[in-house]
């Protein structure tokens, strides 16, 4: 259907299209991709903030540097630790949170907007409250989380929170899944609700139990989704900044990829450095999406 | 597509059959399930809880003991604080909020209009390389923006846009040009092409069809897309604090962070709740009362319908 309309086209309408959208086209060239490549020639040379200084190409050694330097993999460490709890932590909560309204009950629309609402709020705003009721003083002195902890009987869970290096990226994740549980909620639960009634009715009438029908009527279907909320997930892990600088500022413990390119950049101002690690940074954001954009495009073609 | 991700979380849904009694079984899981949505409730509500009670508990009398607490009598003196600073608590964001204000309004109508447009020809006029040329675009939208940061600050200080707020409008728009692409592409694509294939004849149809047949049945998809842009550049804190070099006047995202991190040694931590909270509301005003059309936004980034 589609195909036969596009015959039709002259070759003028068709060119007309390109006029149209060619100066984004171009923007998107330059400032997505261009800017990348330069980023890359950045990233192989020795610059840093002096302009005077001439600037000498270095090949990979931006690169090397960064696996022996212990911020660098410790920041990487940092990303990974807090990507795993982020990404298990908001799964589970959103799913469960999906299961829970999936079938419809009275309410829900005032449950579903309270549970999206964090969404709404930047991370630089919800840092400070964030801040604050993570405080790591326990017991006497504990006030915030580990004072409400006690107070409920949970006083054995009290914790240093982001302070000390052992939990601090747990902790984060802590934030970091109340703000996208919400995101989770709403890709499942639409999941859910696009699987047609009559399978869940032609089991059931087969003698499947409620549980039998979750398990392997149900879940087969959400595959598709939890693929989307993986990489969804992953790619915002893997950029996590805001969260990180609006809790802890630019903290050692708490130091993630984005952050230590940040530092390097503007506090050391070694600019050769803050590129290659951004575009390590890009490297693995690429590895995961560029899959899934690719994956999105062939089905796209079928519709 | 038939029905979009939006309409069918919204869509009142019960599989269950409402005439029947339920039994025990049935009772006992249905008290679970409110059980653990109020819990839930309770844990997504709290930090904003938190910010509004101890907002309003004034300046000094703000304790982490207390923090769940209410307050004894009502005191708003650290809004007026917050709002527009004191001799000693020098930082306002009266100021940056109005700037920010428009350099978010300005964006979002810009991108707007840029995003309708390619929207319209990726959906209805395909070139050969359409297809790919999208993909492309969307690639734009995953990349993390520090592995362009340093050459754009090097352009918009060459340029001299830094540290005014245009730099900002320009990288909005810039950067929004995929997103916005695609939530105008897939809301287009939804259109039957039955009722553009009349006009299509030349480019001067093209325009014609847009103007009289694609623009008036557009106003759901610029929603979405200014809810999408004004959120997102009003939270936006990684271009704020690059291209502007932190400059706490420019934009709201590093003003609050400015609160936070504190140039006093003093923390007045109910001026910093206050604060957020004041910079929140915009956002949450605009999730109040357009929250269908911020979740379409939303899961657009998700590449589905």
């Amino acid at each position: 259907m589609a195909k036969l309309t596009t015959n039709r086209h002259s070759l003028r309408t068709r060119i007309g299209g390109l006029f149209f959208v060619l100066p984004s086209i171009i923007t998107v060239l330059i400032f997505v991709y261009g800017m990348i490549i330069w980023s890359i020639n950045v990233s192989l040379t020795d610059q840093n903030s002096g302009r005077k200084k001439e600037i000498n190409y270095v090949g990979l050694k931006n690169y090397t540097d960064l696996i022996s330097d212990d911020r660098f993999t410790h920041a990487l460490g940092n990303l990974v630790k807090f990507t795993i709890v982020f990404i298990l932590g908001t799964l589970v909560t959103g799913f469960i949170m999906a299961l829970l309204l999936e079938k419809g009950i009275k309410g829900e629309g005032f449950f579903r907007s309270f549970y999206l609402y964090p969404m709404a709020i930047s991370f630089i705003a919800m840092g400070t409250v964030f801040n604050w009721l993570l405080n790591s003083a326990r017991d006497g002195e504990a006030g915030g989380i580990n004072l409400a902890l006690q107070k409920i009987g949970l006083g054995f869970l009290q914790n240093d929170w982001y302070v000390s290096e052992r939990g601090a990226m747990y902790a984060m994740a802590l934030p970091a899944i109340w703000q996208m549980s919400g995101y989770v909620l709403a890709l499942f639960l639409a999941g859910f609700r696009g699987i047609p009634d009559d399978m869940r009715e032609a089991a059931r009438v087969d003698g499947a139990s409620e549980s039998q029908i979750y398990r392997y009527v149900l879940f087969p279907q959400l595959t598709p989704t939890l693929l989307t909320v993986l990489i969804i997930l992953g790619h915002i892990s893997m950029k996590v900044f805001d969260l990180i600088i609006g809790i802890n500022g630019k903290s050692y413990v708490t130091q993630v990829v984005a952050v230590y390119m940040w530092e390097s950049t503007f506090d050391a101002r070694n600019y050769a450095k803050g590129t290659a690690i951004a575009i390590v940074l890009l490297v693995l954001i690429a590895i995961v999406v560029v899959p899934y954009l690719r994956y999105n495009n062939k089905q796209q073609a079928y519709r | 597509m038939s029905k979009d991700l939006v309409d069918l979380i919204t869509t009142k849904h019960d599989v269950r059959n409402k005439k029947r009694k339920l039994n025990g079984k049935e009772r006992f899981w249905l008290i679970f399930r409110y059980v653990s949505l109020t819990f839930i409730w309770f844990l997504i509500v709290m930090p904003i809880y938190v910010m509004v009670i101890n907002s309003l508990k004034g300046v000094k009398n703000v304790y982490l003991i207390n923090a769940f607490k209410l307050p004894e009598r009502l005191d708003f003196s650290a809004w007026s604080v917050a709002w527009s600073g004191t001799d000693y608590f020098p930082q306002s964001i009266s100021e940056s909020m109005t700037r920010t204000l428009i350099f978010v309004i300005q964006s979002s109508i810009i991108s707007a209009v840029i995003g309708s447009i390619n929207g319209y020809v990726f959906a209805k006029w395909k070139f050969k390389g359409s297809n790919l040329i999208f993909t492309l675009f969307l690639f734009g939208m995953f990349i993390p923006y520090q592995a362009i940061m340093i050459p754009l600050v090097r352009v918009a200080t060459e340029v001299g846009i830094n540290k005014s707020i245009y730099v900002l409008v320009f990288a909005h728009v810039i950067y929004g040009i995929p997103i916005c692409t695609l939530i105008f592409r897939n809301y287009y694509e939804a259109i039957p092409n039955e009722l553009i294939e009349a006009g299509r004849v030349d480019k001067a149809s093209m325009i014609r069809i847009y103007r009289s047949i694609i623009l008036p049945l557009s106003i759901p998809a610029f929603v979405v897309v200014l809810i999408w842009q004004f959120t997102s550049a009003w939270n936006d804190f990684l271009f704020a604090i690059f291209l502007t070099g932190g400059s706490p006047k420019l934009s709201v995202a590093t003003t609050a962070l400015n609160f936070i991190t504190g140039s006093s040694n003093q923390v007045y931590y109910g001026v910093n709740m206050t604060a957020s909270l004041i910079v929140s509301l915009p956002t949450l005003i605009v999730y109040i009362f357009l929250g269908r059309y911020f979740l379409r936004g939303l899961l657009s980034g998700s590449l589905k319908g």
